[in-house]
This record gives C-alpha cells, structure tokens and sequence, in this order.
C-alpha cells in the first residue's frame, strides 16, 4: 500500500463532511450518492486531484445546475480556498446572467404619469437592482386564497391525448389483450377487445414579470403559480422575468404555502428590478423552451409589457414562442381596467403572437385565467 | 468487473483507448466512463445535441468488443416495445395444433415458453453477453417509461410474470442519453453516473475532425472549427455541435474545397444551422463569420 496514503484523513468523512457541504449549498447530494461517491473513490488516485474531482462530480450532482455549486464547495472543501459568500448572488444555480442594464435615468412610463399613488404607473425601471423579497409570512386571508386557487384550478387542468392507450373505446382494436383471451379460451375466437389513447394533463408553463411595475400583481401571480403546481406537480413549470431568468418551480413544489413562497422568494434575485422581457423570453426559449418545455404547452406569460430593452427582439421572440408552444396566454394586470389599450410597446410587439389576452389582477381575475388555460 | 469486455487500468487508458477508435473524450468523460464500466453502473449523459453522447456508446462497444443494443426513446414507448413481447400468432398456431389433446396444464405451460418470447432491445441487451444499451433521448419518452427501467437498472433483471426473471450474466454497459427537454426522475438518476457533456474547446474540435474527417485539405478543420466557435457565440436558435463541425468539413471536402471561403460557406450552411431564422442572420454576416 502506498505510504502517502496513511496522512490522508478517511475518505468516508471527509466525504460525508463534503457531501453535507453540497447539500447546504443546493446540489442534490443524498446518502445514496454519497454511498456511490465513497465506492467510486476506490477506483480512482485518491492523491490525483483532478481525478477526486470527476469522481465526486459524476456520482454526487445530478443536473447543470449542481455542477457551478459543485466546483465553488470543491474548491472550498479540498483546495483551502475560500468559501463563497452564502448570499444569493452566489448560487447561479437557475439564473440566467445577463449584462447589466446600461445606466438610464430616463423613466419609461407616460410622461404624465403620477408616480407615488397609481401603482401602475411605476415605470420599468431602468438600472438593474438586485432584490429578494421576504414572502414568508402569509395572512390567513392569503392562505385561504391559496386555497381557492388550488380549488379553482384541479379541476381544469387542461388536457391531451397521449401515445398511450387504455383499455376501451371502440376504435382501435388491442391485439395483445385480444390474443390473450383467445388463448385463455383455449384458441377459439374471442370478442375483440378494444383500447382508446390515455389523456394526460397538458404542460403548463407560467412566465411571471416579476419587475418593479408588476410589483402589486406579482404576489397574487406567484400564489396562482404555487397552487397551478400543487395541482400538476409534474407538468407545471414557472419562471420569472425580469432582469433575468430564474426557475423557481422547484421552490414553488413545496406543499407549504408558506414555505414554498418563501423558498420562492428567496430564489428570484431580480425582484422590481427592471424589465427585459425580450431577452428573459429568449433565455427561457434557449434554454427550456426549444428543447421541449414549450413544446405543446400552455404557455402564460404575466406581464404589463413595459419592456426596458428592444420591443423588436420581444416580437421575434413571442413568435417563436407561438409557433413552439399549444397555445399562448398573456396576463395583463392592467387588461381590466376601464380605458385599456394595449399600447406599450412591448405589448404591441407580442400581441400578433397571443392566443389570449385576459385579465389577471385579482383573485376573481384569475377565473378567467383558469377558464383559459382549461379550454386551451 | 466485466469478464468478456476488455478491461482498463485507468481512466487515462480508457481515454486513449477511446481516441484510438476515433473519439477524443476530455479527462471528465474518460473518468465518467472508466468509474461505469469499473462500479457496474450506468452513464447518465447529458448535453446539447450533437455534442457525441451517442458516439460514445458506439465507440464504447467497439473498443471493448461488445455488441451495441440501441434503444430509441419516444412519446408513448412501453415495455412491450423496450423490454419484450408475446408473439401472439405463433402463440395461437401452437394451441391450435396441439388440439385438444394435450394436457391443458402442461399446454398452458408450453405456450409461455421462451420461444414465444420476443427480446426488445433491453431484454437483448441483457442476454447478450458482453453489450453496451443504449437508452437514447430519454427525455422524449414519457415518466411512466423510468419506472420500466429501475429494475433492469438496479438488478440487470427483467422480470416477467408468465415467465420468471430473466437475469443478465454479465451486465451490459449501460449508456442513456438525454437532450434534458424535461427533468428525468431522481430516482433514476440516482442509480446512474452523471455527466454533463460540453461542447469541446478549440484545439480539441480541431482535433476530433481530423480523426472523423482525415481526407479533407490541410487547414480545413481549423477553419471550420474557428467558424463553428463564432457561430456558437451568435445568439443562434440552434448553436451547431460538433456533429455540425463534422458534417460541414465532410460537405466541404466532397465538394472538393480546400479552403473555407463566402462562396463555399454560404453554399454549405445548411451541413451547419438547421432553422431559416439562423440561415438568414449569419448569411447577411458572412464576411465577419470568416473574418479574423
């Protein structure tokens, strides 16, 4: 046995130690992986640093994600170094980074616009601010509308015929089920047994506009968004928009209202920062969309279409969108007002390209979004 | 460790072993696959397309003298079409000819035999000794279809109930790839070794076309490679793998070009970006595409 081996603390806890280091940090490190990790060290050089590296790598993470948390807390753990600040700007994780907003002091709203009182009023704005906010603590009153959603949505979750089939119908006839009775009767021929294609719900995606302009609509939206999850766990995807774009279904699957929120809360950095729409979209499309999240999907994207950046690249977007996914929802907070028009330009941009333009400012708002997103 | 495939000292002779067969892995892939073949565990791989997920299990399969069993995933797939299937006819021809006289019990028995027994490609795997599966694009099929795969996985044993368990002698090298157009389930995952499969950096794209491509002009390669690099920090729809770097030094050189030039690159473009959109922005910059 190698003599450089004995100065080396055991690898069982130093692995465990580094293991419990990645899950504080995010990476999905369970004892099962960690099990896998301890076996795979003893096919590697435990002194080779590059090969503990890939070692622990392919056994303890288990998507893009985990891989920049991976190498911070690999750094940290074996090579001495530093550990990251534990705020959140140091988990990449789900986030989108995309050059600052050039500094702009030029406000986007109407001139005319009364700045303090119609929360509508507040314009995109323009440097991009970096901001969480604190969603922990639900009133009753909240909760209970959590509820109502939840209660508004099972039943509508909208649907699709699936490559699978079931038995019944009256259609196709299933061979295998057929020939099984056949020969259950001893060869003689049986009545034909038939099968009819299973239905599946059908993937919803929410793009929630979480920039300074939505901010009185985006607590509602994001309540919306949690009981659409808690109802589709699995086909239910939501996103913000903002200065970037951040997943947050995973936070959002927490059966908690509370603790789902604030999980939810704490992941979305750009919080009434400033909009780009255009390019979260694109993002979102780069990313998940073309790959196969928008693909045959109810996409919803919630937002007042206040766009800081090129309305054009919003238009090119919202039309790939539309050819990608089933269909396309926009939710405009300000659609129920008396007098609207949709008149800014990132609205202008994407209107060709929506399927549906509903109201989505309070909770009985809502039940026009539901109605849509089931027929849909 | 698998007795019938050849076996590796470490993953730096895998890696050689690997490019010796014509696929240059970087040191994360060749450790990823020597710890499968070594730990008995499947690969998970992920990545863009065309980055040579699947190339790898071939190159797998030659370098280690098995045989490739290729499963293609798709919406609706199920186990009569991965694992294996009755073959219903033969079935019935049997109980027809046997008539009414046998002994029913002992018939019945007869017409579960192996022989009425169709191996889909899992199934195949499993008896074929030494193999590599390859489970390709598991994310296009649907959940339902994991739940298949964690016995076949966990015990390389397919279960099946006329039957009995059918258990592999010696595990295949187990290979699934998935474009990540939805999140495979962690339970799957778990049992699996995880890569994430990135697009090679210049000097060894250059590199992997001279050994896919060997007959094209001196200098080729690397200006392809070079355009390809730009064409990836373009914002495109699709950014083109290496399995676009590939084809287009292959389109070029049956064209009998030896340098890449407007002309010929515009001609070519299509061997390298698949959407309208993409054809349309870079052929309005092509100078710039060729430039520098």
């Amino acid at each position: 046995m190698d003599e450089r081996l004995d100065e080396l603390p055991d690898p069982v806890v130093t692995l465990t130690g580094f293991a419990r280091a990645l899950r504080a940090n995010g990476v999905a490190a369970d004892p099962t992986r960690l099990a896998t990790a301890v076996d795979a060290l003893r096919h590697v050089d435990p002194l080779d640093a590059e090969q503990v590296y890939w070692a622990g790598r392919v056994t303890l993470c288990a998507e893009p994600d985990d891989l920049p948390r991976y190498d911070a807390v690999f750094d940290a753990w074996f090579r001495g170094r530093l550990p990251p600040p534990p705020d959140a700007s140091g988990r990449p994780a789900t986030t989108l980074r995309m050059r600052p907003l050039a500094a702009d002091a030029e406000a986007d709203g109407p001139d005319d616009a009364d700045e303090t009182d119609d929360p509508l009023r507040t314009a995109a704005s323009a440097a991009e601010v970096l901001r969480h906010r604190d969603l922990a603590a639900l009133t009753d009153a909240e909760r209970d509308e959590v509820n109502a959603l939840v209660a508004l949505l099972a039943p509508r979750v909208a649907r699709r015929r699936t490559r699978r089939t079931r038995p019944g119908g009256r259609d196709a006839v299933d061979v295998a089920r057929t020939v099984r009775r056949l020969l259950r009767s001893g060869g003689e021929p049986a009545e034909l047994l038939r099968r009819a294609p299973r239905v599946k719900p059908r993937r919803l995606v929410l793009l929630l506009d979480v920039s300074g302009s939505m901010g009185p609509y985006a607590d509602v939206l994001l309540r919306f968004a949690h009981a659409a999850v808690r109802v589709a766990p699995v086909s239910t995807e939501v996103f913000t928009l903002g200065t970037r774009l951040t997943r947050i279904t995973r936070a959002l699957r927490l059966r908690d209202p509370d603790q789902a929120l604030a999980a939810a809360g704490a992941a979305i950095p750009d919080w009434s920062g400033g909009t780009r729409l255009g390019e979260s979209l694109q993002a979102f499309l780069d990313q998940w969309g073309q790959r196969g999240t928008a693909r045959r999907a109810v996409v919803v994207l919630a937002s007042d279409g206040w766009e800081r950046g090129d309305a054009a690249l919003l238009g090119e977007q919202m039309a790939r969108l539309a050819r990608l996914a089933h269909a396309v929802v926009w939710v405009n907070p300000h659609r129920g007002k008396e007098g609207f028009a949709p008149v800014t330009t990132g609205m202008r941009a994407a209107l060709p390209h929506v399927d549906d333009l509903v109201a989505g400012h309070t909770l009985a708002a809502l039940h026009e979004l539901a109605e849509v997103i089931a027929r849909a | 460790m698998l007795e019938g495939m050849r076996e590796f000292e470490s993953p730096a002779a895998l890696g050689d072993a690997l490019d010796g067969a014509g696929y240059l892995p970087d040191r994360g892939l060749a450790t990823a696959t020597y710890l499968a073949l070594r730990m008995q565990r499947p690969l998970f791989l992920e990545g863009d397309p065309g980055v040579g997920k699947t190339a790898l299990a071939q190159t797998l399969a030659t370098i280690t003298g098995a045989e490739l069993v290729r499963l293609q995933c798709y919406e609706g797939i199920d186990a009569s079409q991965a694992l294996y299937d009755w073959d219903f006819p033969r079935q019935v021809l049997h109980l027809r000819a046997a008539g009414g006289t046998a002994d029913p019990a002992e018939l019945e028995h007869s017409l579960y035999d192996r022989r009425f027994l169709i191996a889909r490609p899992i199934l195949q795997a499993l008896e074929h000794a030494p193999s590599v599966l390859l489970i390709d694009e598991i994310d296009r099929a649907d959940d339902e279809f994991e739940a298949f795969l964690l016995e076949v996985l966990a015990d390389h044993a397919v279960t099946i109930p006329e039957l009995g368990t059918i258990r592999a002698l010696e595990p295949p090298l187990v290979v699934i790839t998935s474009n990540r157009t939805r999140e495979v389930h962690d339970a799957l995952k778990r049992r699996c070794l995880y890569h994430w499969v990135a697009h090679p950096e210049f000097a060894r794209e250059v590199a992997i076309v001279h050994r896919r491509v060997p007959e094209a002009a001196h200098g080729l390669a690397e200006q392809v490679a070079a355009a390809v690099a730009r064409l990836r920090t373009a914002n495109l729809l699709k950014p083109p793998g290496v399995a676009e770097t590939i084809d287009w030094t292959r389109a070029l050189h049956l064209l009998g070009v030896t340098k890449l030039d407007a002309e010929t690159a515009e001609a070519t473009l299509g061997a390298a970006l698949k959407y309208r959109e993409d054809l349309v922005r870079v052929q309005r910059e092509l100078a710039g595409l060729l430039g520098g």
